[in-house]
């Protein structure tokens, strides 16, 4: 398989008040076409910032991003984003939200009445094309990250990232998005990272899993292959022997090798509160 | 067994009606009779206390004599408009009858003089705020964003902008009277001085809440919608006109009807101060004219320019409610 993107041994350091703070060190991840990689951590590892260095929204302090042999230097359409709380523009419909994509995208070489069947495509793909003219208040949180992912969907990216793209979702709702992303992706087959915090949803979804470790200075913990057959059904796999090992074994990364350390930030925050106290007082 | 549902089916409806009808009778008593009967009492107050104060120039006005002095303000001005067409038709006729005599006599038309009318000063008002406010808009908003959009910008223009909010207007009257009758020199001038300066002030006024409303909207654009924006690699014309204006019209609204609100107080007490036409001026005159009806005068205008006041600001709110997406925020 070809390797379509290239994250080379990233580091991120963010300046901050206190002095320079390493979030990422040497992440270092190959992907091919059509693979879907899922990325799992602990709150505040850095997921969410090897996926802004990926599209370009921030600029990593060593290594870099390689897409199709070209190093990715700022944000552009071929990485489209699905961010956590959809980001639909609140003054368009949910039509017009993917028109103003699909016209800085393809506005060159797309006829007015092209630009307005692949709009409606892609709207039809996420299930969306019944409340095409609605705003974004009007529709289900649900609903609004439907639109999202047609937006970035419309873009045609070679790759697609998503945050946590049904981490606002109930349950129900989420399962529901989960079957929905399983069957586009079956149809169009794109090469995506997807953050998320939930395992089920990880393994259900993913070709391979990267399990981050904590921060400071997170990297590539594991990375577990995800052999199941495809289409997967959340019914049959819950007995799926290989399916529940895959679990176990994220789970285990999570809550044995990278137990989160909660009760010493919480002492620390407590001891910085009452400093705090006593220097008002 | 059919009679019965169907009588059933009536009283159903009637009740229904019946419950409509309250509500209906609710929303009424809310929006109609108590504000009516918050007036009333208000009227009645007035009148009551009016009766007791005694001033140099006579009883303080209660309701009744200011809706006498309604009246006759706008006969008076019926009047005044009757005797400008009058002059307007003598003019013509004895320019038509010297031309008559002379064909090479060359016809002057004169302007009529007469005295401004209190409507002609509500409308001098009117178009003065008006000026102003789109001046102030013109160059608030284009400032506002770009001082938005650039942090250096915002730290280089904040401290002026800082300093100069909190000057009244009133304070630069003097010296906008001064500029413009030094620089503003035309032998026909378009506009009267006297409006320039008003007009000038009243901007002065409006400026500054609208700039720091603007660029408070600008710089607090949702981040998400701003990486949006970057992903997409709209150019930086389209990124203001497809996001961040769009995205900030809740917050330029609230700073034009902020601004707009004060600008019509100003604006009334430079008129007062510089003898600038408009509703000040009318107060002002009545002031000195002191005759016995000038009080309930001066208080028929205080209510009016309360009532003009009220009105500007539910204009800007409709404009804000077509113009807006945001109709939560326009209340
Ligand atoms: N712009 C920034 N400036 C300074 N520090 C930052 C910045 N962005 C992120 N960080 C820090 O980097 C670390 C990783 O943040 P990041 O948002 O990538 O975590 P995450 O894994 O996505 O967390 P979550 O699961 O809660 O979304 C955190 O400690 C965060 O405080
Ligand atoms: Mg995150």
């Amino acid at each position: 398989m070809s390797v379509i993107l290239d994250i080379s041994k990233i580091d991120m350091v963010f300046p901050t008040p206190k002095g320079p703070f390493t979030a990422l060190k040497e992440v270092d991840l190959q992907i091919s076409k059509g693979e879907f990689v899922s990325l799992i951590g602990h709150s505040g590892c850095g997921k969410s910032t090897v996926l802004n260095v990926v599209a370009g929204l921030y600029q990593a302090s060593t290594g870099g991003v390689i897409l199709n042999g070209r190093e990715v230097s700022e944000p552009g359409p071929e990485r489209a984003v699905v961010f956590q709380n959809h980001s639909l523009l609140p003054w368009l419909t949910a039509y017009q939200n993917v028109e103003l994509a699909v016209k800085q995208v393809f506005g060159r070489s797309k006829s007015k009445a092209e630009v307005r069947d692949w709009v409606e495509h892609n709207l039809k793909l996420v299930h969306m094309d019944h409340a095409m003219n609605k705003r974004p208040d009007e529709i289900s949180g649900g609903m609004k990250q439907r639109v999202g992912i047609a937006r970035a969907l419309a873009m045609q990216p070679e790759v697609l990232l998503m945050d946590e793209p049904f981490g606002a979702l109930d349950a129900l709702t989420r399962a529901h998005m989960q079957d929905s992303l399983m069957e586009i992706q079956a149809e169009l087959n794109n090469t995506v990272i997807m953050i998320t915090h939930d395992v089920d949803e990880a393994v259900l979804l993913s070709d391979r899993i990267v399990m981050m470790t904590n921060g400071p200075a997170a990297t590539i913990g594991e990375i577990l292959d995800v052999n199941l057959e495809r289409p997967r059904e959340r019914l049959a796999l819950a007995e799926d022997p290989e399916y529940n090992h895959l679990r176990s074994e994220v789970l285990k990364f999570l809550y044995e090798k990278q137990r989160k350390v909660e009760p010493i930030s919480a002492s620390k925050s407590a001891k910085e509160s009452t400093k705090k106290t006593t220097e008002v007082a | 067994m059919t009679t019965t549902t169907t009588k059933v089916a009536k009283m159903n409806a009637l009740q229904l009606n019946n419950a409509q009808f309250k509500s209906i009778l609710q929303k009424a008593t809310n929006l109609v009779a108590l504000p009516l009967i918050g007036i009333v009492v208000f009227l009645l107050l007035w009148s009551m206390a009016a009766d007791r104060i005694d001033t140099s120039l006579g009883k303080f006005p209660g309701p009744s004599s200011v809706v006498t002095q309604a009246s006759t303000l706008y006969d008076e001005h019926v009047a005044e408009r009757e005797k400008a067409t009058a002059f307007y038709e003598r003019q013509e006729k004895r320019n038509a009858e010297r031309v008559a005599k002379d064909p090479n006599y060359q016809p002057k038309i004169r302007k009529y003089t007469g005295k401004e009318t209190f409507f002609d000063q509500i409308i001098t008002s009117l178009i003065t705020v008006m000026s102003g406010f789109l001046l102030a808009a013109l160059i608030a908003v284009p400032l506002g964003i770009a001082i938005g959009l650039n942090k250096s910008l915002n730290t280089a223009v904040n401290p002026i902008v800082q300093l100069f909010k909190p000057v009244s207007p009133l304070a630069w009257l003097p010296l906008v009277t001064m500029v413009v009758s030094a620089v503003y020199v035309s032998p026909e001038p378009v506009v009267p001085k006297s409006f320039l300066n008003s007009m000038i002030t009243v901007t002065l006024c409006c400026i500054w809440p609208m700039v720091i409303n603007t660029s408070v909207g600008v710089a607090s654009i949702d981040k998400d919608l701003v990486n949006v924006s970057r992903v997409l690699r709209l150019p930086a014309l389209k990124h203001v006109q497809k996001i961040v204006l769009p995205a900030s019209v809740p917050a330029i609204f609230t700073g034009m009807r902020l601004s707009l609100g004060v600008a019509w107080m100003v604006l009334i007490a430079a008129e007062m101060l510089a003898q600038n036409p408009g509703l000040g001026k009318f107060v002002w005159d009545e002031f000195q004219n002191g005759s016995s009806d000038s009080l309930s005068r001066i208080m028929t205008a205080v209510i009016v320019i309360g009532f003009i006041g009220f009105l500007l600001d539910r204009v800007m709110l409709q404009l804000q409610r077509v113009v807006s997406w945001d109709k939560a925020g326009a209340h």
